[in-house]
């Protein structure tokens, strides 16, 4: 008994502490709350530079053998973008989704198979049109067409297996994400186990001469991503506070009293499936092209486990939560090197800590009030 | 079957008769549902057997019967939660049976839940507003791009009222905009479903509450939010089911309002109730449900005096009838 209400009142003090702070933020008029954000927005950019005194000690190549600080940011926003994605489908339509790297595997083949010079299907294309030895898509359009591409199996994956409920639904995905990569470490034209390299960037392929988006420095991918980010979280706030949205919300509370009130929830959550699709597609293609090689065992199951948990520690349904969930499951391993094979064990230890004491994530997902003070007041009392 | 006749012209309720003398008098009464022989089996439970009524356009019916008598069931096959077994549900003229719930919700029928199934996590208001969906033309890039804009009148442009200087430059430059490219589809009919979810808030009389989640608003606040979530869907015909389950007397008068209020605005309603006060104190007509069987149907005074539903309601044998 004791143990359980100490446990509730460290529990309420944690909800305060954070509670009170984002109530007090959330009271603010909203032109403050925009310049709040907007500053945080310009820390974010500067992020990569960071020599703030204090706060050097942040940085992951601050310690002994430590990753690059912009490369480990460059990969903290891809799993941003990763958890936003899948916050749409679990969080806002509820769908648990185990197989999430599957899209994010089609992003990055899509990318490699069309705009590497190395791929067997730019080879293959390339003897079929008579094409010059160097020719490849440029990245600019293999980015759509990574995008389109994810979309589809989305649609396709969605397609039948949506009408499955629960642990169905996550049994199938978790085999579609397995499936991706066996695939395509057994077929010929997706450079088998071997992989694909020379998979281009913004800048084309990777070589030495790149001026911007180069092997060495990683600061410009980690503001390309972080733009990429910032859109898209714009995007989906606004499928958040739309009818699509509301929809999600409802079918993830009660699908049937959603039907019987006019949702379609199969439409909705084939939706809630393509866009969470072709934001795993756009992170995909991102991590590829900066990476400029890719293997199929890079894509495992375990990674999708690494993404749900993102998005349950963060805060299912609520995008700060999640967007802080995965920035700190990407970047707490690389700062906490020196604890060696220990810091798994730790990062596993405080997952577990999360949960029990916050089982709603650490920034919870709360509706946020509409401001119809006044509103409320004028409508007539008839319909 | 004979003395159970459902075209009870000559005796017709108070009711009715204001209906009529507010709107120009119907010639003929207009038939909207038609549950037609429906047969319902799960394994070998026999929820509903060869059950047929008609419901007219404008009364307030109700189905009634014992615990278990599959009026429940019955809503479930209106609503497309069930397929019948055989026979076949008609509203307004077209085939309801084989249509997904979504699809039967449009064509105009609305219910609520016995057992309460808002959508805990979403606000009251949030509540309503899913009701409106069918009412919305925008979808995911129609909210994405909002690229269709609209001319909007005066009283619906933004307004600029704030008296600190820079919020009030950002107003006027949104209404400059609003001005020049109008406003986009998706926000207007945002602005009217909330404008419409506050307006049935109000009807209902929980509108103060509208900014609360659904879980935390006490229980016959939740029962009101079923029925203006229901009613949101614009139907032609309202199902209740139970709305008065657990309310006091006092509560129960207020329902009893509510449900006429619903029917003078000219929708239909179908009521089950446990309460017989309730049930015949407000319907025109009811139906009785009995194991899964039509046992009676008639005006409240036919009903109550009907031995068979005696008998139901006492638990003794209908034999004597
Ligand atoms: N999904 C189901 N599977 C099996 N049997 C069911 C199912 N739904 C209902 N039944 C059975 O159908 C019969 C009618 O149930 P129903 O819920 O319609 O009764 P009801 O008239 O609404 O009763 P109450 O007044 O208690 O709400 C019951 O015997 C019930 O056990
Ligand atoms: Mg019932």
């Amino acid at each position: 008994m004791t143990t359980t209400t100490s446990r509730k009142r460290l529990l309420n003090g944690l909800s305060d502490a954070t509670g009170g702070i984002g109530d007090r933020f959330r009271a603010l008029p909203k032109w403050q709350r925009g310049l709040a954000f907007l500053a945080f927005v310009a820390f974010l950019y500067y992020l990569p530079l960071l020599g703030i005194p204090g706060l050097t000690w942040l940085r992951t190549d601050s310690i002994e053998g430590g990753n690059n600080w912009a490369g480990v940011l460059f990969v903290c926003a891809v799993y941003v973008l990763i958890a936003i994605g899948l916050n749409v489908v679990i969080g806002l339509a509820g769908l648990l989704d185990l197989g999430y790297v599957g899209f994010f595997a089609v992003g990055a083949y899509s990318v490699a198979l069309f705009g590497s010079t190395q791929s067997p299907v730019v080879k293959a294309l390339q003897e079929r049109f008579d094409l010059p030895q160097g020719w490849a898509v440029a990245w600019a359009i293999c980015i759509p067409i990574a995008i389109a591409i994810a979309m589809i199996s989305g649609v396709l994956l969605g397609w039948p297996t949506l009408r499955l409920r629960g642990d169905y639904l996550a049994i199938v995905t978790l085999g579609f994400g397995e499936i991706i990569r066996i695939v395509v470490r057994n077929v010929s034209w997706s450079g088998g186990p071997h992989g694909v390299a020379a998979i281009p960037g913004p800048e084309g392929a990777p070589s030495a001469d790149n001026q911007v988006f180069g092997l060495i420095d990683a600061k410009p991918w980690y503001w390309l991503a972080l733009t990429v980010v910032l859109l898209l979280v714009l995007a989906v706030r606004r499928l958040e506070n739309s009818r699509v949205g509301r929809a999600w919300l409802a079918v993830r509370e009660d699908e049937d009293a959603a039907a019987v009130m006019g949702v379609y929830p199969f439409k909705y959550k084939l939706w809630a499936f393509a866009i969470g699709a072709a934001l795993g597609g756009i992170s995909g293609a991102l991590f590829a092209s900066r990476q400029g090689f890719i293997e199929p065992n890079q894509f495992n199951a375990q990674l999708s486990i690494l993404f749900v948990a993102m998005v349950v520690v963060g805060g299912a349904g609520n995008m700060a939560g999640v967007a802080l969930g995965a920035f700190l499951l990407a970047y707490l391993p690389e700062r906490f090197r020196d604890f060696a094979e220990w810091r798994f064990l730790v990062f596993g230890l405080a997952l577990v800590l999360v949960m029990l004491l916050r089982p709603q994530g650490l920034i919870p997902s709360r509706r946020r009030a509409r401001e119809l003070k006044d509103r409320a007041e004028e409508v007539p009392a008839s319909v | 079957m004979s003395d159970q006749n459902p075209d009870v012209t000559s005796e017709e309720t108070p009711d009715l008769d204001e209906i009529r003398s507010s709107g120009p008098v119907p010639r003929q009464r207009e038939v909207l549902l038609d549950v037609d022989h429906v047969t319902l089996r799960f394994g070998g439970v026999t929820a509903l057997d060869d059950v047929s009524f008609s419901l007219y356009r404008g009364e307030i019916l109700g189905l009634i019967g014992p615990n278990g008598a599959g009026k429940t069931t019955c809503f479930n096959v209106m609503t497309g939660v069930y397929r019948p077994t055989s026979g076949a549900v008609r509203f307004a003229g077209q085939k309801v049976t084989g249509r997904k719930p979504h699809q039967i919700n449009r064509m105009g029928i609305a219910r609520t839940f016995q057992n309460i199934r808002l959508f805990p996590e979403m606000t009251a208001l949030e509540n309503v507003m899913v009701g409106t969906d069918s009412q919305h033309h925008t979808s995911v890039m129609g909210a994405l791009f909002r690229l269709y804009r609209k001319k909007v009148k005066p009283h619906e442009l933004p307004v600029v009222d704030s008296t600190n200087g820079a919020v009030r430059i950002w107003q006027q430059v949104r209404l400059g905009c609003a001005k020049v490219f109008g406003i986009s589809r998706h926000t207007l009919e945002e602005r009217a479903g909330e404008r419409k979810a506050l307006e049935l808030l109000k009807f209902v009389g929980i509108v103060g509450r509208a900014n609360e989640l659904a879980r935390n608003l006490p229980y016959g606040d939740q029962r009101r939010l079923e029925i203006a979530r229901a009613l949101a869907t614009e139907p032609k015909l309202l199902c209740l089911d139970e709305p008065a389950a657990g309310f006091n007397p006092a509560e129960k008068e207020e329902l009893n309002q509510l449900i006429r209020r619903i029917r003078d605005l000219g929708y239909t309603v179908l009521l089950i109730e446990h309460d017989m006060r309730l049930v015949m104190g407000v319907t025109d007509r009811i139906v009785v449900l009995e194991f899964g069987k039509k046992i009676a149907e008639g005006t409240p005074a036919e009903v109550r005096d009907n031995p068979k539903v005696i008998a139901a309601y006492l638990g003794e044998p209908a034999d004597a009838a």
